[in-house]
């Protein structure tokens, strides 16, 4: 059970019907390395479900393995821990099973690109209406500092002594090309931005995609320069999926902010409004 | 972090403290303020939280020590504004630099075998940041009424300057292989 | 097949059996569909298996019809017909479609000799004009001119072969008419073949069904209270999900098609999280690929029904055709010690009630179940009375909003905690594959382990099954026990060794796990000897039941792998062996 963390500042004491980020928060504590980006992430999050107002039981957190996949639990939401790659197909579950709930899918690079890449590319393309947050650190850090599909070809690691030899993945242009509606790049170094990026995510209808970069301190401590290299993208977001790629392609991979926001119908969640009874469904097989 | 950024002394303040629109009014300034404080407070309960999480019960209670000096100052901007509750954070870019307030000790920056004198270098750098970002506005305000609650809030920061510098002269300097781990990291799921 | 062998002298039921065979474009498929329609209207039972070579169209196909005035889940021991269209490779079913020399081929004047194959069973054979029949009235189809043979063979009425072709009929008038008129000369025609065994005079009987086992599924699924599926195609569940499509969107629910098992698993188990029971449908491979999805709603305690429409295996095997052999697998092919629910259909018709229980289980224990079909099952079509509606509706123990102390996984007597539903406040939790503490707190530790491992067992264990256990029936020293498509021409088998003077006993097992050794004890009460008869090579449920149950005697098997179903004939054989080897009473002897 997630209970809510105890108020520990005066940004609790506010009034019952406001909910601050804290509220989101559960009395679990992360197991995340100090130094991490993803405690900033889960704040992030947190911040965005506030400035929405949403009701933390009418959320679900879904998420697979991995260090940023512990996420669900650090909430005091309703969370889903489930098994490593999955995390798309079963928020894609509860999305369609209570299209009233608000769901956000969220994870790291090996487990949405690598192992669950077949089922990013397809949520993608099916545009449920959920928010996808990808923790993006170029590492397996859970067992121990593997290469993933956003790492570097030449980055040496027991696995792959003197690197992989292999491309990087890049999870902005697949995401484009396999129809998200909503596409963005933060920076976990930059909570509030992040916040309003997810809070925007969120809030655009249909499969929301959200990289953020999150720096893994104890497998990748040069992703702490991160910071530096990040800046704001410079020019505003388009709804042309095209332009979106072609811009995402050439930039240096750190352009923040929200770069594709489309315009494609979501997966009709609805349901029958007049459904008939069960035993209607009997006349077909009288011999 | 620029050379001229690492010789400026507390108080001495530069451009590069402050950036965009200069608040035009007390409770303008002060909802900055205060989330100024909130920001560093939230800040310091995620890191001693991280590091209860991993065993380093020293920094960690420093951390949550810093948590409730932060979230103390806070109250103090509410009770002199007369909120019973932290106004919504203004919308539009903050006034200083970077992406965080600056009190906030950036996560990166930790680790889990630090010690106090590191936890404590943190916060004096945050503080600083504070002092001179607080210095910049009253510089740059041309509200007399801002002006001068930007001094008085910069004298607060240098109060918690001169505080945290004091005990970290109490505590020692690491050696340099502070950060060693004999083991190597764990497998989890 | 009205002889029956030499060892099995009891008659079987009145009726026959024919098969229609030819390669693509022959409709041999249609003509059987709208055989076993006009029987069903006709007021006779039966089924139709399809069988076909690989090709996705244009290769050799047949339709197995089997007719009788007595419900009939299973195939006879041969045919008293083949009518041929053409063929073109139609030896290849020699095996599946036996003769004997009582049979009849009727084959298609035009289109050569029939196979030796064929011929070597001694069975007569007539060669009948039926593409120039056709020919002669334009806009008519040979396979109607079959239908209409086919359909005088068994002893149908006109009014019911008309019936049929009207209900199915999509095209325009004037065709209707020749296709009938088609029909009509086949049924001329067969009056110049000689007798074969047909149908009594039958009276048209209302609240019949023609239904697949892959329909009985879905429908019992929905029966149960199935409102969302997630899946992926794969022969021979397919059908199952293309049933439900439309029918569950009519109920207010939704089917998605997912981009593969994985995904299928995860999100059934996302969407039951989420309060809405759910189900998916798939076959051996498709199974091996969901495991992992099944053990995290075993961990997370998350009611699923899976539903594995079972084909050859091992790897893609024999997609279209029938095995017992994912048994092993769904019982114990779980990493890890999970307990999950194994039910298998005995029927087609039990696949409704089978289902719909499987549905209760999964609520009622907050466990996957893995519902064991076949090929066999699923792909056929049978004429059934109605299947009478349980009731049985799933129910989950839901938390109440707020619940005071809530604990998602509270180590309870029964062992089966209240879940917190999503929307509802004050029950929040996280559903984990961790292991975890009663509140669903990740926790390695040995004790939390033992608790919930202790949990999870005890639910399943501790709970009443009540009668739906099994269907046992007769008495006798020996018993025979089977599951799925195999009881089917079991109970075929035993009512004719019976007739004989052998006395069986049958325990058709519907709950395959958790085991209930107590349950198969009281059962086998009285019995000395046990045979196990199923459909695999590896002899699969025999070695779980001399694991898991305490079976008396010396434990037999017999089993053989598919794709060829079940014969009565062998089955009697093998039932009549087992008898005659039950010992004189040695050990009573010992006990008085």
């Amino acid at each position: 059970m997630n209970d809510t963390a105890t108020p520990a500042s005066v940004a609790e004491t506010g009034r019952p019907a406001v909910r601050t980020p804290a509220n989101y928060k559960s009395a679990t504590k992360p197991i995340w390395c100090p130094g991490c980006g993803d405690y900033s992430v889960l704040s992030s999050i947190t911040k965005a479900f506030s400035m929405l107002a949403l009701a933390p039981e009418e959320v679900v957190v879904v998420s697979g393995i991995g260090c940023s996949s512990r996420i669900p639990a650090y909430t005091s939401c309703y969370g889903f821990h489930g098994v490593h790659g999955r995390a798309l197909a079963a928020g894609t579950g509860v999305k369609l099973a209570r299209p009233e709930l608000t769901v956000l899918v969220a994870g790291g690079d090996g487990d949405g690109y690598s192992i669950g890449g077949n089922h990013f590319l397809h949520a993608c393309r099916r545009n449920v209406d959920l928010t996808y947050v990808v923790m993006d650190n170029h590492v397996y850090g859970m067992t121990k500092g593997q290469p993933s599909p956003t790492t570097e070809p030449d980055w040496d690691s027991k696995l792959a002594p003197g690197g992989t030899g292999v491309r990087a993945f890049h999870p902005l242009v697949i995401a484009l090309a396999s129809g998200a509606n909503f596409v963005a790049r933060a920076f976990s170094g930059d909570p509030n931005g992040t916040a309003d990026i997810l809070a925007q995510a969120i809030r655009h209808p249909g499969f929301s995609f959200v990289e953020i970069l999150s720096p893994c301190v104890t497998f990748r401590p040069e992703q702490r320069t991160w910071k530096e290299n990040v800046h704001p993208a410079p020019v505003a977001e388009t709804d042309d999926p095209a332009r979106a790629a072609r811009r995402v392609m050439t930039d240096d991979g750190f352009n923040m902010g929200v770069l594709y926001a489309g315009r494609r119908k979501p997966y009709p969640l609805g349901r029958r409004a007049d459904p008939v009874g069960v035993a209607e469904l009997e006349a077909e097989f009288a011999a | 972090m620029s050379a001229e950024r690492e010789k400026a002394q507390a108080g001495a303040a530069v451009a590069e403290d402050r950036t965009g629109a200069v608040p035009q009014s007390i409770p303008a300034l002060m909802a900055w303020a205060l989330w100024l404080e909130l920001d560093a407070a939230e800040r310091y309960r995620e890191l001693a939280d991280a590091m209860e999480m991993h065993n380093n019960r020293e920094v960690g209670a420093l951390f949550r020590k810093m948590e409730t000096i932060e979230g103390k100052h806070a109250e103090s901007i509410m009770h002199s504004m007369e909120w019973t509750s932290p106004p919504p954070r203004p919308r539009g870019e903050a006034p200083w630099p970077g992406f965080e307030a600056p009190e906030n000790v950036a996560h990166e920056d930790v680790h889990y075998l630090m010690q106090p004198w590191h936890a404590l270098t943190l916060a004096l750098k945050g503080e600083e940041r504070a002092v001179r970002f607080f210095t910049a506005l009253a510089n740059e305000s041309t509200v007399p009424a801002v002006q001068a609650a930007a001094r008085e809030m910069a004298a607060e920061e240098q109060e918690h300057v001169d505080l945290v510098r004091a005990w970290l002269a109490r505590v020692p300097p690491p050696d340099e292989r502070w950060r060693d781990d004999p083991d190597p990291p764990r497998y989890l799921d | 097949m009205t002889t029956g062998s030499m060892d099995n002298p009891a008659p079987a039921r009145a009726g026959l059996s024919i098969a229609l065979a030819g390669s693509g474009g022959s409709g041999v498929m249609t003509a059987g569909t709208l055989l076993l329609a006009a029987a069903a209207k006709a007021g006779a039972y039966g089924l139709m298996v399809r069988t076909s070579g690989p090709q996705i169209r244009g290769g050799e196909a047949a339709a197995l019809v089997r007719l009788s005035a007595t419900p009939a889940e299973s195939l006879d021991d041969g045919f008293d017909v083949l009518l041929a269209l053409d063929w073109q490779n139609v030896q290849r079913f020699a095996d599946e479609i036996p003769l004997s020399a009582a049979s009849l081929i009727v084959g298609e004047a035009a289109e050569g000799e029939v196979p030796a194959a064929f011929l070597a069973t001694g069975a007569r054979h007539v060669a009948l004009p039926m593409k120039a029949t056709a020919k002669g009235i334009a806009g008519s189809w040979t396979n109607m001119v079959a239908l209409g043979v086919a359909g005088a063979l068994a002893g149908l009425p006109r009014e019911a072969l008309a019936a049929a072709l009207r209900e199915s009929w999509k095209r325009d008038e004037k065709s209707y008419e020749a296709n009938l008129a088609a029909i009509d000369a086949g049924m001329a025609a067969a009056g110049k073949l000689g007798a074969v065994p047909s149908l009594p005079a039958l009276e048209p009987k209302a609240g019949r069904w023609l239904i697949s086992g892959n329909e009985a599924a879905g429908f019992g699924a929905i029966r149960g209270g199935v409102r969302f599926v997630a899946a992926y195609p794969i022969t021979p569940a397919t059908e199952l999900l293309e049933w439900m499509a439309p029918a569950l969107a009519k109920v207010g629910g939704t089917l998605l098609q997912a981009e593969d098992e994985l995904a299928s698993i995860n999100m059934i188990v996302g969407a039951s999280y989420a309060g809405v029971p759910s189900l998916t449908a798939t076959a051996g491979p498709g199974l091996a690929l969901m495991t992992e999805g099944i053990g995290l709603a075993v961990s997370a305690e998350v009611p699923v029904v899976v539903v594995d429409v079972m084909r050859g295996g091992p790897s893609t095997g024999i997609p279209a055709k029938s095995e017992q052999s994912d048994l092993s697998f769904a019982v114990s092919g779980l990493h890890g010690d999970a307990p999950r629910v194994v039910v298998a259909p005995t029927s087609i018709t039990d696949c409704v009630a089978a289902t719909q229980w499987s549905v209760h289980l999964a609520e009622a224990l907050q466990s996957p179940v893995i519902v064991l079909s076949d090929q066999f099952m699923g792909q056929s079509r049978a004429i059934v009375d109605r299947p009478a509606d349980s009731g049985v509706v799933g129910r989950r123990l839901v938390a109440e909003p707020n619940a005071p102390d809530f604990k998602r996984y509270r180590d309870t007597p029964s062992g089966i905690s209240p879940m917190g539903i999503p929307g509802v406040p004050g029950t929040a939790y996280t559903a984990d594959g961790l292991e975890k503490n009663e509140l669903g707190t990740p926790s390695s530790g040995a004790r939390d382990h033992r608790v919930q491992l202790d949990k999870r067992a005890r639910k399943l264990a501790k709970f009443d099954y009540g009668a739906a256990w099994a269907d046992v029936d007769g008495e006798g020293e020996l018993a025979v026990i089977a599951f799925g498509s195999s009881v089917g021409p079991l109970r075929e088998a035993i009512a004719r060794v019976r007739a004989s003077g052998v006395k069986v006993k049958l325990v058709a097992m519907r709950l395959l796990a958790p085991a209930l050794p107590e349950k198969l004890d009281e059962a086998l009460e009285g019995v000395r000897q046990v045979l196990v008869v199923e459909q695999n090579h590896g002899a699969q449920f025999y070695r779980y039941l001399r694991a898991w149950f305490d079976l008396p005697g010396r434990p037999e098997s017999f089993h053989r792998p598919g794709p060829l179903p079940f014969r009565p004939a062998e089955l009697a054989e093998a039932i009549v062996a087992a008898a005659g080897r039950i010992s004189q009473p040695r050990h009573e002897a010992i006990a008085s």
